[in-house]
């Protein structure tokens, strides 16, 4: 049933095979050929851009002001790829077989191959395009190590690696735009997938500045809509990021893979109060030089720096001695949360731990500069004096954000922290060649499940995204094309336009009809709040069970007493909202749903009922080696489909930190 | 640091729509803790607003870290409000006191239109990339990343310009409402560069061309638009761009 249509041949070939057997279309056709790309974050940008270059008519889509502003901007510590230029022991190989293991084996072996021997030329690339990625002072790139990993893969720009990689892609998608490729629809949100004879073959979208329903053909349409995080209400996601897109292409047949697979981050600043509109990471990058501990004694209020050596518990160092504070994200949120749980928190809430630059800030930069400089026994004072300049430029703008959300100085008191959600490795279910379920309806970048299993490391989600939009579907979709170059545009006046349209506007005339009592945000805040409590950083039966019974209420009290004021033609961002978080609670159903099916641990899906006797994460390869791809059936009801995972190079087996 | 709550009133820009007039109103909001950011203060004007049945206040926002460019208000007087290096979203309530009356207008500049309540249209600035803030190269076609050293300063200095986030603070500062500061970090980011290079006198004219287009008003120096800059963008790139401008000129075929 599920074609994931994987090439023949070895892992390592398969890729090569595959670009040399695909299709192609010839450049006059090109230009007959019309492409949608909804979405212009990293794999959007990229992918609008070479499309456009190599000659494809090509439409983007983004719902914020312009495309610059998509959320992949906001990615902080950097992107891996496999140059070892740092002669330490990195290879492609290698990368694979990090993010397979990360994953905790439940991604697809041929994707993150494919992924880990493309990640070379996104380096190459975005530096050709002018990306000011750190250097050293011979000239030449700088990387430093993320969680998971024990090589130096990393590259980054301080802590704006994700602006800057977006501002490149940004750059050449305008470029094209100058050149008449690709037009652009800002401020325009996708409320429809329009499917004719079984092929997506366009879009319904709303016009946000005119409340104006919008119908747009594309022989093929591309989703790089981003990841779902927000169903959580707190993440780390962008305000604006939902979705909704995958959704509607959810309902149109595309099917939604691995959706309880979501990342908690264990780096960021801790809730304030009940006022918090969105969290803030502080970068993974972090903890290559802050040391992560909380007191030893129970409710110890003293200052943090009122606590001495011997009274400070640094747990991850504790309990994974080989890779100390830079385990992979699942396992350092979890533990966060076992010593939170367990009464050890910090802060005035107890939901925090520290994380702590001193040492560092001292004993590895202060004294590598004094002896660069030639000082002689610097005392403590000369040490963080020296140390803070460096640490200023690498991480500088991550201090002065905490400073400013917190009013606290991280270079003089340890940053709290708390896991928060920023990622979902889940998302719409995609073949080898990113195609959906639905014919010429492609996923690329966070939207799709692919490449990260049930956990993603550090670094690889600008890696995929990029992989996707300037590596990837340049070659895929000429393979679908190739057999489309016939086709001439179906007029949208074609009854599949008017359909999906009239249903798009009856669902927002319900809406506004509805004139409830409750606002839109009340609405996703204790949806958050459900998803968080029994879909979060430890689910169970019981609990899963009841968060969906809990989800559907919820679904019919905002179906019937939800506020949206203002009117449909003109701005309203109140109705986009509530477009968006209606979508959010038929996909927290499905995420609960999922969470449920998957009675083991794995990756950022941990099952209480499956764990070892240290708590650490059980993973039952006999059953569930599989992806879980859900298709919709109606209201409150999936099918499973379930792609059998085979691993023929990284062998399974259970991961390791300590 | 202490916590406390707060009263304030709010004097907001409201306008239906580009074409319509637009005036202040007057709001009340109470019990503001010094922990929300501006935003979040907003959230719960706009929440009361809805409650009450009034339309709530338009305004842009997103990634709310300070990184997007997409928040734009005009804060007492000053683009992203009172703090140095600073977005609006990253602005956090302890700025005020009790009893403080906080004035939000959207950007005023003719090449940035009012859409709605504080909203403004910036695509004048996608437009001004289009003219040439890029390299002309395509997916594939590059070297190894390594094949290429740059000094590190330069590389320093690139990132640096390159920090801008296009939100448009710039032109809302400058009594000219000029884009130089704008422009200028991505002239400066580009020609910094080797890679950058052999388009950089094309650049410079043509991304300035399109600014004047755009309307955008002439740089006088009042250094304004530094002042206000969310990422500390150095007029020194002002500097930079008309060297590049001029250098153009002098060598133009």
């Amino acid at each position: 049933m599920l074609d994931s249509k994987i090439p023949a041949g070895t892992l390592d070939q398969k890729w090569t095979y595959y670009k040399g057997h695909c299709k192609l279309v010839n450049p006059a056709n090109k230009r007959k050929l019309e492409v949608i790309v909804v979405g212009t974050g990293l794999a959007g940008a990229s992918a609008a851009a070479s499309l456009g270059e190599l000659g494809y008519k090509v439409k983007a889509f983004c719902f914020q002001d312009s495309p610059r502003r998509a959320h992949s901007i906001a990615a902080q510590g950097g992107i891996n790829a496999a140059k070892n230029y740092q002669n330490d022991g990195d290879s492609v190989f290698r990368l694979f077989y990090d993010t397979v293991k990360g994953g905790d084996y439940r991604a697809r072996e041929a994707n993150v191959h494919r992924l880990a021997e493309v990640s070379v030329s996104i380096i190459d690339q975005c530096v050709a395009q002018g990306v000011p990625f750190a250097r050293d002072y011979g000239g030449l790139l700088n990387n430093r190590s993320f969680g998971g990993t024990q090589v130096k893969r990393t590259f980054y720009a301080a802590g704006q690696t994700g602006q800057q990689l977006l501002i490149g892609a940004y750059q050449a998608l305008e470029r094209q735009v100058a050149l008449g490729n690709v037009t652009m629809y800002s401020r325009h949100e996708m409320l429809d997938v329009v499917v004719v004879d079984g092929k997506a073959r366009g879009i319904i979208c709303r016009n946000l500045v005119t409340g104006e329903l919008e119908r747009h053909f594309g022989h093929a349409v591309l989703l790089c809509t981003g990841g779902y995080g927000n169903v959580f209400y707190l993440s780390t996601n962008a305000m604006g990021s939902n979705v909704t897109a995958a959704w509607k292409a959810h309902k149109k047949g595309a099917y939604f893979a691995n959706p309880c697979f979501t990342q908690i981050h264990p780096t960021c600043i801790p809730v304030s109060g009940d006022h918090q509109s969105k969290l803030t990471l502080m970068s993974e990058s972090l903890r290559n030089d802050g040391r992560i501990w909380v007191p030893k004694q129970k409710g110890d209020k003293r200052k943090a720096n009122d606590i001495p050596e011997e009274d400070r518990d640094y747990y991850l160092e504790r309990r994974y001695p080989a890779f100390g504070n830079l385990v992979p994200r699942d396992v350092a949120s979890r533990a966060a949360k076992e010593r939170c749980d367990a009464g050890y928190g910090v802060g005035t809430t107890g939901q925090a731990v520290y994380l702590d630059f001193k040492f560092n800030l001292i004993n590895k930069y202060g004294r590598a500069e004094a002896n660069k400089l030639g000082i002689q026994n610097p005392d403590t004072e000369t040490l963080m004096r020296l140390g803070k300049e460096v640490v200023k430029e690498e991480y500088g703008n991550l201090f002065d954000m905490y400073e400013k959300i917190t009013g606290e100085n991280p270079y003089e008191v340890p940053m709290r922290i708390y896991p928060a959600v920023h990622y979902t490795m889940g998302g719409l279910w995609v073949d080898y060649e990113l195609m959906t379920s639905v014919k010429g309806l492609y996923a690329l970048g966070e939207a799709n499940f692919s490449d990260h299993g049930a956990n993603r490391l550090g670094a690889s989600a600008l890696m995929q995204g990029l992989a996707d939009g300037y590596f990837v579907i340049p070659y895929t979709i000429g393979n679908y094309l190739a057999d489309d170059i016939a086709t001439k545009p179906i007029p949208t006046d074609h009854p599949a336009f008017a359909e999906a349209e009239k249903s798009a506007a009856d669902r927002i005339h319900n809406l506004m009809n509805i004139q409830g009592k409750q606002t839109v945000e009340s609405f996703h805040k204790r949806l958050g709040k459900i998803i968080w409590d029994k879909c979060g950083m430890a689910r169970s039966e019981e609990g899963l069970k009841e968060a969906i019974r809990d989800i559907q209420a919820l679904k019919n009290e905002f179906w019937s007493d939800v506020r949206i004021p203002g009117v449909i033609e003109g701005m309203n961002p109140e109705l986009d909202k509530a477009g968006r978080v209606a979508d959010f609670i038929e996909l927290g159903e499905l995420m609960c749903r999922d969470a449920l099916d998957r009675a083991e641990s794995c990756g950022g899906h941990f099952r209480e009922e499956s764990q070892t006797e240290d708590g650490e994460a059980l993973r039952k390869d006999d059953e569930y080696a599989y992806v879980a791809a859900w298709q919709f059936q109606g209201e409150h009801e999936w099918s499973l489909h379930k792609e059998a995972l085979t691993f023929e190079i990284a062998k399974p087996s259970q991961r390791s930190y300590k | 640091m202490e916590h406390y709550t707060m009263n304030l009133t709010l004097k907001i820009w409201r306008q239906p729509n580009t074409q319509s007039p637009g005036r202040f109103e007057t709001y009340p909001v109470s019990n503001i803790s010094s922990e929300m950011s501006f935003l979040e203060m907003i959230d719960v004007l706009n929440e009361q607003l809805i409650k009450d049945g009034k339309e709530p206040v338009a305004f842009d926002h997103d990634c709310r870290e300070g990184i997007c460019g997409m928040c734009s208000m005009y804060i007492n007087g000053r683009p992203h409000g009172p703090w140095q290096n600073n977005t609006t979203c990253q602005l956090h309530m302890r700025a005020y006191q009790d009893g403080d009356t906080i004035t939000i207008e959207p950007w005023r500049a003719n090449s940035f239109p009012v859409i709605k309540d504080l909203m403004v249209d910036r695509s004048a600035f996608d437009r001004i990339i289009q003219a040439g803030g890029y390299i002309s190269v395509n997916t594939g076609s590059a070297v190894d990343a390594n094949a290429i050293a740059v000094e590190k300063d330069h590389a320093d200095a690139a990132f640096a310009a390159a920090a801008c986030i296009g939100c448009g603070a710039c032109v809302a500062a400058c009594k000219n409402s000029s884009a130089m500061l704008f422009v200028s970090a991505k002239v400066s980011h580009l020609a910094l560069l080797p890679q950058g290079s052999p388009e950089r006198k094309s650049r410079a004219v043509n991304m300035v061309a399109q600014m004047d287009k755009e309307g955008f008003g002439a740089c006088t120096n009042t250094g304004a638009c530094e002042a206000v800059c969310p990422k500390g963008i150095s007029i020194e790139n002002i500097a930079r761009l008309n060297r590049e401008y001029m250098m153009a000129g002098l060598s133009a075929d």
